[in-house]
């Protein structure tokens, strides 16, 4: 009761600091010196402490299990491991929007302090849109959402957790993509800001990078977190479903790519400054409209929480406003760079910029596949589905000029650059790889030419990023890393999808599946009573051709509160294969459902995400050796 | 400003967006009064889930029982939730559940009955959403309530809910 009444207040103050703190920056703007007001840079941080205790609050009614306050009440249980209680906290929508609130004033204040160089009202006005996004927030908060409201008579049990959500990797999934999303929001107020001030230029651009990078650091292992869970816990056998809301988290990702290479070829050229600026507005609209889409409920799937229209209508107010906002800004403000140099159609510049196309392609089509069925419905009264299909057909195709232009694209110069043009290395290597491409699918009896090129073409970009390990000079450490993860990651999913099998039959105890290389044992059942759930274990032995007998162990998970079986595959996890063994009951019948699958390659699908998010942090700590 | 016909093209493009999302806000939440009352069900024929054999509607509700027709979808997420009361409400002998699986993936429909248990005394598919337009639907999970000879005794839009079973139960003293 304390810690509601406590948590709740401290919003209050939230929002009364930052209704100060706009008063105070529009004081201090009109103040003609460079030095901020040091009030400003205190209220800053009596903003992000007064959010912290909010949110160190609503934690600790998690762990008490109180339930007089609503949201304990509705998403935890006394019966719950400590740690699933603490991470309840996020796992429910008013907590989510909490933690949300604190990274967004805990990233404006890591900005003001980091920040030393740049321009005292550049500072000041990025300052003041990121407190409109705060404002939002907190009214958002209080008015639809509140996280501390309290329950009379106090009821005796929460209704739990969804134990589909108790695991290990969605306790931390959500925080970590809430910070790639909501680090969008710096690159958002701070490109706003420039325009304004008129500060499209290096420096902003060195700043705005490090936002890039983090930002898209978090979301990338946030993605691969969600991607992670989906294929231990879900039990489908995949890692990616273009489900709405997995689009939704990686359309920011492709607009952050595709920024943090273009503001590359800003830093560097003056090139590219309002594609760099609508990329930057984008990338933080898009995740903004992504927590629209999911939080009113439009979109159903395992993320959506309980709707509310209200919020709904909020949610969609507060986007458009930024949305207009932005527009405004963009349309009134700018001043195209009067240095833009002429572009040279065989240069590194043009290489990134036209793969930024095909990154906003891809963009597109996932953009388009997500609300399209939306857009539909109103105009037509027709329900669609967009499925799978519709991805691979508008994508894959795309992919293969992607890649060879990612290949060649960091050993082409700089425009001003003297040196040879090409490189007669990079077609031996070309042909090189569609050999191999060749052999390797012609041995395991693929005819499609179109699966030859592809695999080819990601073999090629595989062998560039090694070999770019060993020759090149201009391109740092970080891209090469980075580039070599992404290129080893399109490798694995590729190779994954093309040998990926999968066997599916009803079998019960004592009985022997056959099927074409092997045989499945159903060997025995055992059961099992955990804290709170009761766990069904089978035993099956798996015998294939040419590899040693395998034993693997599914579960079924019985839990009580509320009552939901969930299913545990069994993976058998090395550096060549995945082999994925998942069982569910079959009602009223001894017969168990199973599915048994051999993933090629799946564990390098997470390694090579890893590799391609540490480039990302590797530029962040080496940037000032690369810099000249 | 400059470029005066692209900002107001572009800010058009941004309302329209603005209202169609409205509008879809609006629709999940518009209440359609139920005209199926005291009404005959349409006649339909279709295959089962499992089994893959045809069955019409007049073979179904024969017996003397209060009938559910549930539609419902694996893709659906309220359906999930609903689930468990059509399970508890399965095991009431004098109530028969029928499962409409709406525009559904086969495998993912059977995947679902799989993992959460069949309350179903027979599944039929509606592949094409073609039954689910006949009955009137407007989403799923809908439910409707049938006595003998066919008669919609009501509809109940979105998940079943604790009081939803008791009035079904209610029906089924009766």
């Amino acid at each position: 009761m304390l810690f509601t009444q406590l948590g709740y207040f401290s919003l209050i103050f939230g929002l009364i600091f930052s209704i100060f703190l706009i008063f105070v920056s529009y004081k201090d703007l009109k103040i003609d010196n460079n030095l901020i007001n040091s009030n400003i840079l205190i209220i800053v941080f009596l903003q992000l402490f007064s959010i912290f205790l909010s949110f160190i609050c609503l934690i600790v009614s998690f762990i008490n299990s109180d339930f007089s306050s609503e949201t304990v009440y509705n998403n935890s249980h006394t019966s719950k491991p400590l740690f699933y209680k603490i991470s309840g906290t996020w796992g429910n929508h008013e907590g989510s929007l909490l933690l949300c609130l604190l990274v967004l004033t805990l990233f404006i204040f890591i900005f003001l302090i980091t920040s030393k160089k740049d321009p005292k009202k550049f500072k000041i006005t990025t300052l003041l849109f990121q407190q409109v996004i705060i404002i939002g927030f907190l009214l958002f908060l209080l008015t639809t959402s509140n996280p501390f409201n309290y329950l009379f008579p106090v009821p005796n049990e929460g209704l739990g957790l969804n134990p589909i959500l108790q695991d290990p990797i969605l306790a931390i999934h959500p925080p970590i993509l809430y910070l790639g999303y909501i680090g969008s929001s710096i690159i958002f107020s701070s490109s706003l800001a420039a325009i304004i001030n008129n500060y499209v230029s290096k420096e902003w651009a060195k700043n705005l990078k490090n936002w890039v990078i983090v930002s898209w650091f978090f979301l990338t292992i946030g993605i691969m977190l969600g991607s992670i869970w989906a294929y231990y816990e879900l039990g489908w056998g995949g890692f990616w479903f273009w489900d709405p809301v997995e689009n939704i988290s990686l359309m920011p990702w492709l607009c952050l790519t595709a920024l943090l290479h273009s503001v590359i070829v800003f830093e560097k050229k003056l090139q590219l400054s309002l594609w760099t600026l609508v990329l930057s507005i984008t990338s933080f609209i898009l995740s903004m409209g992504g927590t629209f889409l999911v939080r009113s409920g439009i979109l159903n799937s395992v993320h959506t929480f309980a709707n509310d229209p209200k919020r709904g209508i909020f949610i969609l107010v507060f986007l458009f406003t930024l949305i207009l906002i932005s527009l405004f800004v963009l349309f009134i403000f700018y001043n195209p760079i009067k240095k833009e140099q002429k572009n040279f159609f065989y240069s590194k510049e043009t290489s990134i910029l036209i793969n930024n196309w095909f990154i906003i392609y891809f963009l597109s089509v996932i953009l388009i596949g997500t609300i399209y069925p939306i857009f539909l419905e109103v105009i037509t009264n027709e329900k669609i589905s967009v499925g799978p299909p519709f991805y691979n057909k508008l994508i894959i195709p795309f992919i293969i000029p992607f890649l060879v232009l990612m290949s060649i694209g960091p050993n082409i110069k700089w425009i001003n650059d003297n040196s040879k043009l090409l490189n007669f290395r990079l077609f031996i290597i070309f042909f090189v790889s569609l050999l191999i491409s060749l052999f390797v699918l012609g041995i395991n009896n693929f005819k499609s030419l179109f699966t030859i090129i592809l695999l080819g073409v990601a073999l090629y970009l595989f062998f560039i990023t090694i070999k770019d390990f060993f020759t090149k000079k201009q391109i740092n450490l970080s891209q090469k890393i980075s580039h070599f993860g992404f290129s080893l990651l399109i490798l694995s999913i590729i190779l994954n999808g093309i040998f990926s099998s999968e066997i599916i039959t009803n079998i019960k105890v004592g009985e022997k599946y056959k099927f074409k290389k092997g045989s499945i044992y159903f060997k025995k059942i055992k059961n099992f009573k955990e804290k709170n759930y009761i766990s069904i274990i089978g035993t099956f032995i798996i015998k294939e051709n040419g590899y040693d007998e395998i034993t693997l162990e599914p579960e079924l998970r019985i839990f009580n509160q509320p009552k939901i079986v969930t299913s545990e595959a069994d993976i058998k996890i090395n550096i060549y294969r995945d082999k994925f063994l998942v069982m569910n009951s079959v009602k009223g019948n001894d017969y168990y459902n199973i599915r048994y699958q051999t993933k090629p390659f799946m564990i390098w699908i997470w390694l090579s995400t890893i590799l391609l998010a540490s480039g990302g942090l590797i530029r962040l700590y080496t940037k000032n050796k690369y810099e000249k | 400003m400059k470029n005066k016909t692209l900002f107001i093209i572009i800010l058009i493009f941004t309302l329209f967006c603005f209202f169609i999302f409205l509008k879809s806000l609006n629709n999940s939440n518009i209440y359609i009064p139920p005209k199926n009352l005291d009404r005959k069900l349409v006649s339909f024929n279709t295959t089962t889930l499992f089994g893959n054999k045809t069955i019409g509607s007049d073979d179904l509700f024969i017996e003397d029982k209060i009938y559910l027709l549930n539609l419902w979808a694996s893709w659906c997420a309220p359906c999930r939730y609903e689930h468990k009361n059509l399970m508890k409400l399965s095991n009431n002998k004098s109530i028969k559940i029928i499962g409409i699986n709406y525009r559904d993936s086969l495998i993912n429909a059977k995947n679902f009955i799989n993992k959460f248990g069949n309350p179903y005394s027979e599944i039929l598919t509606d592949k094409d959403g073609t039954i689910a337009i006949n009955l009137g639907a407007i989403g799923v999970p809908e439910t409707y309530i049938i006595s003998k000879n066919k008669k919609i005794l009501k509809k109940i839009l979105g998940p079943i809910n604790s009081e939803h079973i008791k009035e079904i139960e209610n029906l089924s003293i009766k």
